[in-house]
């Protein structure tokens, strides 16, 4: 009998272990910052543009170490908000209620803007649709459109594509064209970009949004209000489902965090940004 | 170096033997634990009943609504269709692996049914979005083949290496004398197979049958991909849906830490744990029931 309340003891005794680690106020000694390192975190978006200028910006400056992990726009905020980043990626701006959290904590978010997207709506190549209006597209994700007859294509049903709710992507799809009325329950989410363009490819009634950086062969891109998403039309800002990425720092950058952010303005970085299918801002 | 020193020995490693052993315990509680701890915000700010019947999971509308019905719905539903594919074909391959099968055919069935089970879950998540998707769209007629038959299909094929192992351990584990008697009242090969074997066997199946079951409601990767991640409440096994793991998964990465939907997405790793545990006493009961 004692043998086995030893064993208990000790799985309670280790569990509480687990638990207080769990509760995220523990600090491991090697969570502690060192200072020639600059941690970015945040949307998935904002990811190939970081990653790839913090590698040629790291071979240059051998001596600073820029860490870069993903985790979603909301959480490259609450990184700034909450100390645990040096500088936020998102791809939304920032929300007047991360604002107040933010001012709560003595924080002062500032934004600055690295590179513009745009989303194109995207049907399969069987489908007749040449242009959409905004106000169309939402009545389709919003359920009150359900047929393609609707809008005077062939009499099948629309399968709706969409990115999940908690990426940066479908927030600014939200605000550009939901405009705060509900997502219909019965839409397709995927989890990535990709995967977006892969399922309207493969079925036949589908619409889908996607960053300018997925279009390819096999799917067919709708203008939006008239205009074809490119980069061109996305920076003079005729085009309507336009976005912007942005960094956000505790205050004006300063240091390290300043000298990277120059680095993504500048030429060789606004080059990075094309290249990894974004659109620069010049 | 004495007998005294080796009986030391062996005494230190029975008594660390103990401590490795209750490790799975260990980590149970601290799984258990955290699930809890971490989920009790969510429970508390929507309310249990609302969390668990409530028909809307909208995390990141405003407000939002935290109601996880669709996804159990959906986690059951695809569980019980990967069930209807995986039994019957688990089963009869492990009747036909441990009774009818030659030695050599044994050896090459078992080994590729081994490597099913080996490969890694994302590969089959793409194998139904490539391959068995575009063929239920066509030959059902649907609008989209990511849905929960889908996703069914995918997991049954992945649950038969469980259920068909196991259920071949529970075949052959029947003793000869039954066999033998029933072979002495003149019953062929496949009366003693059926009348005798599979009756006696029958809690091992149900067991392989319930790890199965666990096997299918906890896999992530697969319905994450295959499913279509609708969520409302599927009205049937034919349109898209999430079930809980997907959800899980799908969110995770992006949901603030801290924040409600974060200890939602815990709230349903612990209303999914609980689910397992249960389905999982239920087997141990029936094995001892069936074992007396």
């Amino acid at each position: 009998m004692r043998g086995i309340n030893k064993v208990l003891f000790l799985a309670a005794a280790v569990s509480l272990m687990f638990a207080a680690a769990a509760s995220a106020a523990w600090k491991w000694p090697w969570q502690q910052q060192k200072s020639n390192v600059v941690s970015i975190q945040g949307s998935t978006t904002n990811l190939p543009i970081t990653q790839k200028a913090a590698e040629d910006y790291m071979k240059v400056n051998k001596d600073i170490e820029i860490s870069v992990r993903g985790g979603g726009s909301g959480v490259g905020i609450a990184g700034i908000i909450d100390g645990a980043c040096d500088i936020g990626n998102s791809s939304r701006a920032i929300k007047s209620k991360e604002i107040m959290n933010a001012r709560a904590k003595g924080v002062n978010p500032h934004e600055t803007v690295i590179a513009r997207d745009g989303m194109a709506i995207v049907v399969h190549p069987s489908n007749s649709l040449k242009n959409i209006t905004v106000d169309q597209i939402q009545a389709i994700y919003t359920g009150q459109i359900k047929r393609w007859s609707q809008l005077g294509g062939a009499d099948e049903p629309i399968v709706v594509v969409s990115r999940d709710t908690s990426s940066g992507t479908y927030e600014v799809f939200n605000e550009l064209v939901l405009k705060g009325s509900k997502l219909r329950t019965d839409c397709i989410m995927t989890v990535s970009n990709r995967e977006v363009a892969e399922t309207v490819k493969n079925t036949n009634g589908a619409i889908g949004y996607v960053g300018l950086a997925f279009l390819s062969d096999g799917l067919n891109t709708v203008t939006v209000e008239g205009i074809t998403a490119s980069n061109a039309t996305i920076n003079n800002k005729t085009y309507k489902l336009a976005r912007e990425l942005y960094v956000y720092t505790n205050g004006p950058p300063a240091g390290n965090a300043k000298a990277f952010i120059d680095y993504i303005l500048s030429e060789a970085g606004q080059k990075i940004v094309a290249d990894v299918g974004y659109v620069p801002l010049r | 170096m004495g007998i005294k020193d080796k009986g030391m020995r062996k005494n230190f490693i029975e008594r660390m033997l103990g401590p490795i052993a209750s490790m799975s315990l260990v980590f149970l509680l601290g799984i258990a634990l955290t699930l809890i701890i971490t989920g009790m915000p969510a429970f508390r700010e929507v309310g249990v009943l609302k969390f668990i019947f409530g028909n809307e999971w909208r995390p990141t509308f405003d407000p939002p609504y935290f109601g996880i019905w669709p996804l159990i719905v959906a986690s059951f539903i695809v569980t019980f269709g990967a069930i209807l594919f995986a039994v019957p074909i688990g089963v009869a391959s492990a009747i036909y692996t441990a009774e009818i099968a030659s030695p050599g055919v044994r050896e090459t069935i078992k080994p590729v049914m081994e490597l099913l089970a080996s490969i890694p879950s994302v590969v089959f998540g793409f194998f139904g979005i490539v391959f068995i998707s575009p063929i239920l769209q066509k030959v059902l007629g649907l609008p989209t083949g990511l849905n929960g038959l889908n996703a069914a299909i995918i997991l049954g094929l992945m649950a038969v290496p469980t259920v068909a192992s196991i259920t071949e351990d529970a075949i052959s584990a029947v003793s000869k004398d039954l066999r033998n008697a029933s072979y002495a009242l003149g019953a062929n090969k496949w009366e003693t197979i059926v009348k005798t074997v599979v009756p006696a066997a029958k809690s091992g199946i149900f067991t392989a049958v319930i790890l199965g079951v666990s096997r299918a409601m906890g896999e992530t990767m697969t319905v994450l991909m295959a499913a279509g991640g609708a969520r409302g409440v599927p009205s049937s096994i034919f349109v898209p849906m999430r079930p809980m793991t997907a959800t899980i998964a799908g969110e995770m990465g992006e949901a603030v830490i801290g924040s409600t939907h974060y200890h939602a997405l815990f709230a349903i790793g612990f209303v999914l744990f609980a689910i397992n545990v249960i389905f999982n006493l239920a087997a141990e009961y029936v094995k001892k029931g069936g074992n007396k």
